[in-house]
């Protein structure tokens, strides 16, 4: 399968996606600001639909859309946007709406809205896989700078507060990381399964382990695994690979919960 | 700048904390939030290496004095200051034990937990993840609050399957962290049956007196302070009295600070107090 171009294309861009998503959907899940991220996808279909409009690449106006959402959500939250859910599940409503209503303007072939919201992992070409990168390697050096008061104010905000952490600079940094990976992630999964590969790895990471650093690596390896291995069944299989990323992923998620439950629960919290 | 020991980091004002300075010291104090008023010209000073325990009715303002003093919530006017420094933000001198969040515990060890408070408002990677010596410098510091509280067996275990009591230990090692001379502990008793909250009380007392430091430490009940803590601190009605048990808790003091009249009724070594004939505390 490597044989063809589209397919070793199709690895690394769902690789690098994957170690992104890993990371950052770790400490989405620890914040429980998953349906944030789940939130701003949907803002970045508008993006994505309304850049088409008006003649631009989709890819733009989804981060543009992202990560325009994102920082307005960190400015205006007070450190957190947990108990937030009616607020960012009206946006999200909203947002998927007017990029139909793009759509209905658009008239383009059913073909593209499927992209956007399903993914197309198949047709990542090279120049886009150079921007996941560059765009990636980003992300991951933000976050390495951010990662140790955002492990703070996530666990005690009124601690880190109280030690100097501005708690709304910190998130609305996160969440502008959050919306570019996001948009990382659409390409892959597509609007509507980025929680495939953004919160069932990281999810799956904190039913297994109780530390934040291997916490993540099982978080980057599930997000590897869901992708690559989504990527192999779809292979062979000839079924859509953002199917098989969202199966994997919920797959993972549950056997780590019958892990839990199987009487090796006191080694794994040893862990 | 190795920060280890927390005093005199970042620079500094240019007045050094001195050891000779009360641990807290409030003139002409008003505090607002919103439109409410918490404290009117208040002023104050806690003497060095004592245990206060700070008291006064639901909303009275008792975690606000606490923000006040940690530089979160700036006072209206006055002056407040903590060893004869002006209040800031991310002073070291000071360890605070926040009132436990309703949140839900993450699944995280007791130790992870720790770590990610240990200069955790610097940027960077987190300081377990380090290399080398300044991990194990990290380690035997959190290892040195872990064993103050008696929580080494805590540490390895996920906080979401601790008890109540199990958690303060770990919030009051974490509050521990870099030699601080002033514990501020807000509620730490909320939600503990009576043995556990006589145990947590004799704990910070152990801890107080190996360490030499400083403690305010807001409760809703007095009794499980009785005969640990040196003062007591009322707060009510935008007022505030500092003074012993004996001089604060008295009929008439108390009744000024509730704004209704209030019994205080001794009996077998505890103390009630009843207001509006309702049992307080």
């Amino acid at each position: 399968m490597f044989a063809f171009e589209f397919m070793r294309h199709a690895f690394a861009a769902t690789g690098i996606v994957a170690i992104l998503s890993g990371l950052v959907g770790y400490f989405m899940v620890l914040r429980g600001e998953s349906f944030a991220g789940h939130a701003l996808s949907h803002v970045g279909f508008a993006g994505a639909t309304g850049a088409l409009l008006v003649g631009m690449p989709p890819f733009w106006g989804l981060m543009g859309a992202t990560v325009l959402a994102g920082v307005a959500m960190g400015l205006g939250g007070r450190g957190t946007t947990q108990g937030r859910d009616v607020t960012i599940g009206l946006v999200l409503s909203c947002m998927l709406g007017c990029g139909l209503l793009f759509l209905h303007f658009l008239t383009t072939s059913a073909t593209r809205a499927t992209a956007l919201l399903f993914g197309n992992v198949l047709g990542v070409d090279r120049s886009m896989l150079g921007w996941l990168l560059v765009l990636g390697v980003g992300c991951v050096l933000a976050m390495a700078a951010l990662s140790r008061p955002l492990l703070f104010a996530s666990l005690q905000p009124e601690t880190a507060e109280a030690r100097g952490v501005k708690l709304r600079m910190v998130s609305t940094i996160f969440l502008a990381i959050v919306a570019v990976v996001t948009a990382e992630c659409v390409q892959i999964t597509g609007v509507l399964l980025v929680f495939a590969l953004m919160v069932g790895p990281a999810a799956t990471a904190q039913r297994l382990t109780a530390t934040p650093g291997w916490g993540i690596v099982l978080s980057v390896l599930c997000a590897i695994g869901a992708g690559w291995g989504g990527l192999a069944l779809s292979w062979w299989t000839d079924c859509p690979a953002s199917f098989w990323i969202s199966a994997l992923s919920t797959g993972f998620y549950l056997v780590a919960g019958a892990w839990r439950f199987t009487g090796r629960r006191e080694r794994i919290d040893a862990a | 700048m190795s920060g280890h020991d927390g005093h005199g980091c970042c620079g500094g004002p240019p007045a050094p904390a001195s050891p000779a300075m009360p641990p807290v010291d409030m003139a002409h104090v008003t505090l607002r939030i919103g439109d409410r008023i918490i404290l009117s010209d208040v002023g104050l000073t806690v003497p060095a290496g004592a245990f206060v325990g700070m008291l006064g009715p639901n909303g009275a303002g008792k975690s606000s004095l606490i923000r006040a003093i940690l530089g979160v919530v700036p006072a209206a006017a006055g002056r407040i200051s903590v060893f004869g420094r002006p209040v800031g933000r991310g002073n070291h001198d000071i360890g605070y034990l926040p009132q436990f969040p309703a949140r839900s515990a993450p699944r995280l060890d007791g130790r992870s937990f720790i770590a990610a408070a240990l200069h955790g408002e610097r940027w960077g990677l987190p300081c377990d993840w380090r290399p080398g010596r300044h991990r194990r410098h990290d380690a035997m510091e959190i290892d040195r609050v872990l064993d103050l509280v008696g929580a080494m067996h805590l540490a390895r275990r996920p906080i979401d399957h601790l008890s109540g009591g199990e958690r303060q230990r770990l919030l009051l090692a974490q509050a521990l962290l870099g030699r601080p001379r002033l514990l501020l502990l807000d509620e730490p008793l909320a939600s503990l049956d009576p043995h556990r909250a006589r145990e947590v009380v004799a704990l910070v007392d152990t801890i107080r007196r190996q360490l030499g430091i400083a403690v305010l430490f807001s409760t809703h009940d007095l009794n499980p302070l009785l005969g640990v803590m040196d003062q007591v601190l009322y707060v009510g009605r935008g007022a505030a009295r500092l003074g012993t048990v004996d001089e604060v808790v008295t009929g008439p003091v108390l009744s000024a600070l509730y704004g209704m009249p209030v019994e205080v009724i001794r009996a077998n070594g505890r103390i009630f107090v009843v207001a509006d004939g309702v049992v307080q505390s």
